[in-house]
């Protein structure tokens, strides 16, 4: 059974259109990550889901239930917010209660969730401090707690981790993702943080202008991005994309900066390449920085599957795990990602392995993944 | 120029004659504002004949503090010899209720427009605090009709009623403002924690507000207790709040003057407002100056 159907949302406020119908179905236990930059409307769709706004037209299922028309506290939802959104008067405890308080739990119910979600979360110490006497973290933490102590359909997510600093937020995406696993709810998840997208999710969904971009695993979005700006949002660095044509007999080939005497010609794998009518036209070739690397790499590939070429070498990036590098393909900047001891010449040349079966091909026009 | 500047920003170390002028020009504006102030309290204490036999303004011959028992308790005032007592009673009866029922309908306006979208709610808000800009005598003729109806004419619930409504536009600016700096984030949470509009205020709004309620108790108490349009004009005899009865007791002409038991009125009659101010006076700065919540 879907835990959670979005069906046709549409929503406006004033002149602007925010969302522009968008549709995503999650299985139960799924995590959905919605992504995207700052205002692609994911978290005005977070709050229809939630039942804090409206929508203009479609509608939101839970558990098979349409809510649309519901309000939030009878969802059986629930939500952590950027700010956390503690109640400032009230105490650790008071605040993880608050909600069964106003649903008329027993108080002997209270407590015992009470206590095994602080046990869970390890804030048995904290409950009778006000958020003010908390830090960021514990902060973040009974935030967690105000929303698992409610065993809810569907848990929401809005940015929980922005308000972190680096180190903090690495740590709590990880307890997030373990506690994900213990539980096994249905969460979703908005982020503009595509790492977090990348490293929690069962599904992400790829947000901009209002409309969803890519809806797909992980694996399919950073591999196989369904149009160039979700190739260019996903990534750090993101994914190269040059212009180029495609050329070649009975494999296709091709070619960056055609024409240049410096050009590049890079030919395709056999299967899975453009369809025939792409011959002789122009694409966008996209390839991520790390199917670029020093000459000898392997791909763990068979011979054939990989070129190797020659490019000028504008500027190194070591940053300890690996070295970055600015290169030139057919007159187009490149990023490429070199093993960290390998520091090529900035001014020289150098050469350097291609895995062409990372290569992605997008319509110029319309901006859509070809092959 | 320059150095004139520097002596008026930093009358300090490096410049005494700056110093003292500015010192000079405050001493003498301290003078001209409390020189009234001194000239009731100076009175307050003098005999009648003391002030007979020379004016109203020089210092007393012997202190007579019986001014002070006669204007509470004993002095005629249109009739009744009862001193201001009964009318300082009738003030507090008037001011309490008037200020705690304009206070919470305030925060109740606030926290509506403040923290809740309904449709026309920036009229709502607008129509509410224009009450802040009409001048009371303006309202007189339409209270007069609205007190006729309702049957409080010349009584002390008139007289409630009126600063509650009046009171209601500046206490309801005063906490929308406090109000808006509330997260927005926070009623979200609220709302999907299961609690409603009522609950929300209770629970969540009204324990972060004792800084803006103290300063709009304190801005209704003295606004309300030092007013005395609406006092004289609806009410008469002993329905009336202090101000009022303050006047009819400066016209009391049967006898000459007694500017000493008068001035003692009104020294007794402004003394709620200064222990307000006292007590409350700090608290007042604060809470204009207070962001909400952080």
């Amino acid at each position: 059974m879907s835990a959670l159907v979005i069906r046709g949302v549409r929503k406006r406020f004033g002149a602007q259109e925010v969302l522009k119908g968008i549709d995503i179905a999650a299985e139960s236990g799924e995590f959905i990550v919605l992504v995207g930059p700052s205002g692609c409307g994911k978290s005005t769709l977070l709050n229809i889901v939630a039942g804090l706004e409206q929508p203009d037209a479609g509608d939101v299922e839970i558990a098979g239930r349409v809510v649309t028309r519901v309000p939030p506290k009878d969802r059986d939802i629930a939500m952590v917010f950027q700010s956390y959104a503690l109640y400032p008067t009230m105490t650790v405890r008071q605040n993880i209660t608050f909600g069964m308080e106003c649903r008329g739990v027993p108080k002997r119910q209270q407590a015992e969730a009470l206590a095994r979600t602080a046990r869970l979360l390890q804030i048995e110490a904290l409950l009778e401090r006000k958020p003010a006497q908390l830090s960021g973290g514990q902060r973040q933490r009974v935030a967690m707690g105000r929303a698992l102590v409610r065993d809810p359909l569907l848990f929401l997510f809005d940015e929980p981790l922005s308000n972190l600093d680096a180190k903090l937020r690495v740590e709590m995406r990880m307890e997030i993702k373990q506690l994900h696993r213990r539980i096994g709810a249905t969460m979703v998840y908005v982020t503009h943080d595509q790492i977090e997208a990348m490293t929690m999710a069962t599904r992400i969904a790829v947000m901009h202008q209002g409309a969803v971009q890519q809806f797909a695993d992980p694996d399919t979005v950073y591999n196989r991005p369904a149009n160039l700006f979700v190739a260019r949002f996903m990534g750090a660095p993101p994914m190269n994309t040059v212009a180029a044509r495609l050329v070649g007999g009975e494999r296709p080939v091709a070619v960056i900066g055609a024409g240049r005497p410096d050009e590049i010609r890079l030919t395709l794998p056999a299967e899975g390449g453009p369809p025939p009518g792409w011959r002789n036209r122009e694409v966008v070739l996209g390839i991520r920085p790390e199917a670029i690397a020093e000459a000898g790499r392997r791909f763990g590939a068979e011979e054939g599957s990989f070129s190797t070429l020659e490019a000028p070498v504008e500027m190194t990036e070591p940053t300890g795990a690996e070295t970055i590098v600015m290169m030139r393909l057919g007159g187009e900047p490149v990023l490429g990602r070199v093993a960290p001891d390998v520091r090529p010449v900035v001014g020289g040349a150098a050469r350097f392995a291609v895995d062409t079966r990372r290569i992605c091909l997008f319509d110029p026009a319309t901006e859509q993944l070809i092959a | 120029m320059a150095e004139a500047k520097a002596a008026a920003l930093a009358p300090g170390a490096r410049n005494p004659l700056g110093r003292g002028v500015v010192y000079a020009v405050l001493a003498v504006f301290a003078v001209f504002y409390l020189a009234p102030l001194v000239v009731v309290v100076l009175n307050s204490v003098r005999t009648a004949q003391d002030i007979g036999a020379t004016s109203v303004i020089g210092w007393p011959r012997e202190l007579a503090f019986d001014n002070f028992s006669r204007a509470w308790g004993s002095y005629c005032i249109a009739q009744t010899c009862a001193g201001i007592a009964p009318y300082m009673w009738n003030s507090f009866l008037l001011v309490v209720p008037a200020t705690i029922i304009s206070t919470l309908l305030g925060a109740l306006n606030g926290y509506s427009v403040a923290l809740w979208r309904f449709r026309g709610d920036n009229w709502v808000f607008g129509l509410v605090t224009l009450g802040v800009f009409l001048p009371e005598q303006m309202k007189l003729i339409p209270w007069v009709l609205v007190l006729r109806e309702l049957g409080l004419t010349n009584s002390i619930s008139g007289l409630v009623l009126i600063h509650v409504v009046q009171g209601i536009s500046f206490t309801t600016l005063f906490c929308r403002n406090y109000y808006v700096a509330i997260p927005a984030e926070l009623l979200k949470a609220a709302r999907i924690d299961g609690a409603g509009y009522f609950r929300i205020f209770w629970r969540i709004v009204l324990p972060l507000s004792p800084p803006i309620l103290i300063v709009t108790v304190i801005w209704q108490f003295t606004h309300i207790w030092n007013e005395f349009l609406y006092g004289v004009t609806f009410t008469s005899g002993p329905q009336q709040p202090v101000t009022a009865a303050l006047i009819a007791l400066s016209v009391s002409v049967s006898e000459a003057p007694q500017y000493g038991v008068q001035s003692a009125a009104v020294l007794l009659a402004a003394l709620p407002t200064l222990l307000v101010y006292l007590f409350g006076g700090k608290y007042f700065l604060r809470g204009l100056t207070a962001g909400a919540v952080k």
